[in-house]
């Protein structure tokens, strides 16, 4: 027994669990890259986060087990129900705080250690730097991805929130704050002080920087903190010398960067000035002032009406937003779908990038409707066939189909690719109610004379839609 | 040993960036979602630093296991979310695929 607790114990083969942990990440990552092989990706990386945890459990002189397990078991507890109810709706909103625990675990990690090494006395710097590193990020990521949270799920306003122009200078104050104190500390100070200062310095910058986020931008942040969680728990592996977390934290760091990236070429934004915040800030004034200007009038339909105009079209164009996953409507608008299929029509679904609150977000909902995949186009692929399309239905989509994108250079999403559905022959939009959208920004599409509005919850609207052509 | 871990660093830095560029749109949220339950390998950490250390203070105590529990929340609700969305995608494709062959 006792050569056998040596081999498992051995570093070396502690390493080489490690090693094949993370070559199972990579290959479960390549397998979540199609949509056949995804679900086995994934399951593929979450064996190499268990070979990895085993791994960990042979490190010689390991103790507090009870406090370990006790960690494991309510982690479980609490993660287990969160993610099996959570609604598909909801999925954005619990990323974001599956993210930022992570993030707060990783600055817990480092205050602990801080704590515990007497202020990092006597560590190498190639240890104190980028512990503090992660202390900063992970700090930052925990507490922005806690207010995209709640933005998201509407506790927070959705709205963008900031001290105006003295927002950027407060930020830039805070991270000068928080690396002064950080490189006070690598630089032989040991006073506690110093990382109650690089913590709170930290935690305010990353409220402060989300804060003022408007919602439209959140999907990008959400993305951006992912990558800085990952960053930081790179960055955490460094520290402990640890191969699985390194390469583990890197490779989300890395992919968080270039998803964070098309989203925001998606949106025509760049990474800056999102950060930079206020994107829903200028145009919520903009929109304000814009809806008094509006000399056009609103022209409302009826159910009955928005039937007989589907049911003699040739090609119907669907397009959802993140008003359809609200009201839950996926499944209604695949009925509806149906019903049209079978008297002839042609119904295609227009996928804008960052339709709802995140990219694929549509696709995901539509998919769990069994919707076909091959109806699902893409916007570059969708948009020439609105000429040719009779009818476009926008059910729950705002800004992502705002003319003012193409035609005004004052809007604050001016030079954001649209779904160009006031190319089709007549628009009918399904929507609660004349706010405006998400981004707060008011859309011209609704005073074109073509466009007919059909005010209601998403759901019973497109019910009572296929009603309607179920008698016709 | 420091140098040689920021060369695995950049390498991982270069596979993940190689590995993610050619994911399609479609799967981005279910992406985003399974590399975020990747990060919560930070739990290693935390049970590392807790397993290993002497003499932990009542309160880095707390704050580790918090840290782990923290860190098993990201992981196990990442990986679990990740499953469910996938799951929607799983069965439904590949028919339309065959129809499409079929025709």
């Amino acid at each position: 027994m006792i050569p056998l607790a040596s081999f498992l114990q051995d570093p070396d083969f502690i390493n080489v669990l490690y090693i094949v942990s993370f070559g199972l990440f990579i290959y479960g990552l390549l397998g979540l890259t199609g949509p056949r092989t995804a679900v086995r990706g994934n399951r593929i990386a979450a064996v190499g986060m268990g070979i990895a945890l085993l791994a960990t459990f042979l490190f010689e002189g390991m103790g507090n087990w009870g406090l370990i397990v006790f960690g494991l078991v309510v982690g479980t507890i609490v993660g287990v129900p969160a993610a099996r109810q959570v609604k598909m709706t909801a999925v954005p909103q619990m990323v974001a705080l599956f993210n930022g625990v992570g993030g707060g675990a990783v600055a817990l990690i480092a205050w602990a250690e801080f704590n515990e090494s007497g202020g990092y006395d006597g560590y190498e710097l190639t240890f104190v730097i980028p512990s503090l590193f992660a202390a900063i990020v992970g700090s930052v990521s925990f507490w922005g991805s806690n207010i995209a949270f709640g933005k998201l799920q509407e506790i927070l306003p959705g709205h963008p929130i900031s001290a105006g122009k003295a927002q950027q200078p407060i930020n830039l104050l805070l991270f000068v704050g928080a690396v002064a104190a950080a490189a006070g500390i690598a630089s032989g100070e040991t006073s506690g002080v110093y990382m109650a200062v690089v913590l709170i310095c930290s935690a305010l910058l990353g409220l402060f920087v989300v804060l003022p986020i408007g919602g439209a931008d959140m999907p990008v942040v959400i993305s951006l903190l992912n990558a800085f969680t990952g960053l930081s728990a790179a960055a955490t592996g460094l520290a402990l010398e640890n191969t699985s977390l390194i390469v583990a934290g890197m490779i989300v760091g890395a992919s968080g960067t270039i998803l964070t990236r098309l989203m925001a070429d998606a949106m025509n934004r760049s990474i800056p000035s999102i950060i930079a915040g206020g994107f829903g800030g200028g145009g919520q004034i903009e929109g304000a002032a814009g809806a008094g200007d509006h000399a056009g009038t609103v022209r409302s339909t009826s159910a009955a009406d928005v039937a007989i105009q589907l049911a003699y079209a040739r090609q119907v164009v669907i397009v959802p937003g993140y008003g359809m996953a609200v009201a839950q409507a996926q499944h209604v608008v695949r009925e509806m779908a149906s019903e049209l299929e079978k008297r002839g029509v042609q119904v295609k679904y227009a996928i804008h990038p960052v339709a709802g609150r995140m990219p694929g977000h549509m696709n995901v909902l539509l998919a769990e409707a069994d919707v076909p995949y091959d109806q699902l186009k893409e916007m570059d692929e969708i948009n020439p066939e609105f000429a040719r399309t009779d009818v476009a239905v926008v059910i729950g989509a705002n800004d992502v189909t705002n003319p003012a994108a193409h035609t005004n250079p004052a809007s604050p999403i001016y030079g954001m690719p649209i779904l160009t559905v006031n190319d089709a022959q007549s628009v009918i939009v399904l929507k609660r109610s004349m706010n405006p959208g998400f981004a707060g920004i008011e859309n011209e599409l609704y005073y074109d004379p073509k466009t007919a509005m059909l005010f209601g919850d998403a759901k019973s609207s497109v019910g009572e839609v296929t009603r309607e052509l179920s008698v016709l | 040993m420091f140098v040689t871990n920021l060369a695995i660093l950049v390498l991982a830095g270069f596979v993940g960036y190689a590995v993610i560029s050619k994911v399609p749109n479609t799967l981005h949220t279910p992406l985003m979602s399974g590399t975020n339950a990747i990060h919560g390998i930070v739990v290693l950490a935390g049970i590392i630093v807790l397993g290993l250390g002497e003499d932990l203070s009542a309160f880095n105590k707390v704050l580790l296991v918090i840290a782990i529990i923290f860190g098993t929340i990201n992981v196990v609700g990442g990986f679990l979310v990740t499953d469910r969305m996938l799951e929607m995608f799983k069965s439904k494709p590949a028919p339309a695929k065959d129809r499409e062959e079929a025709k």
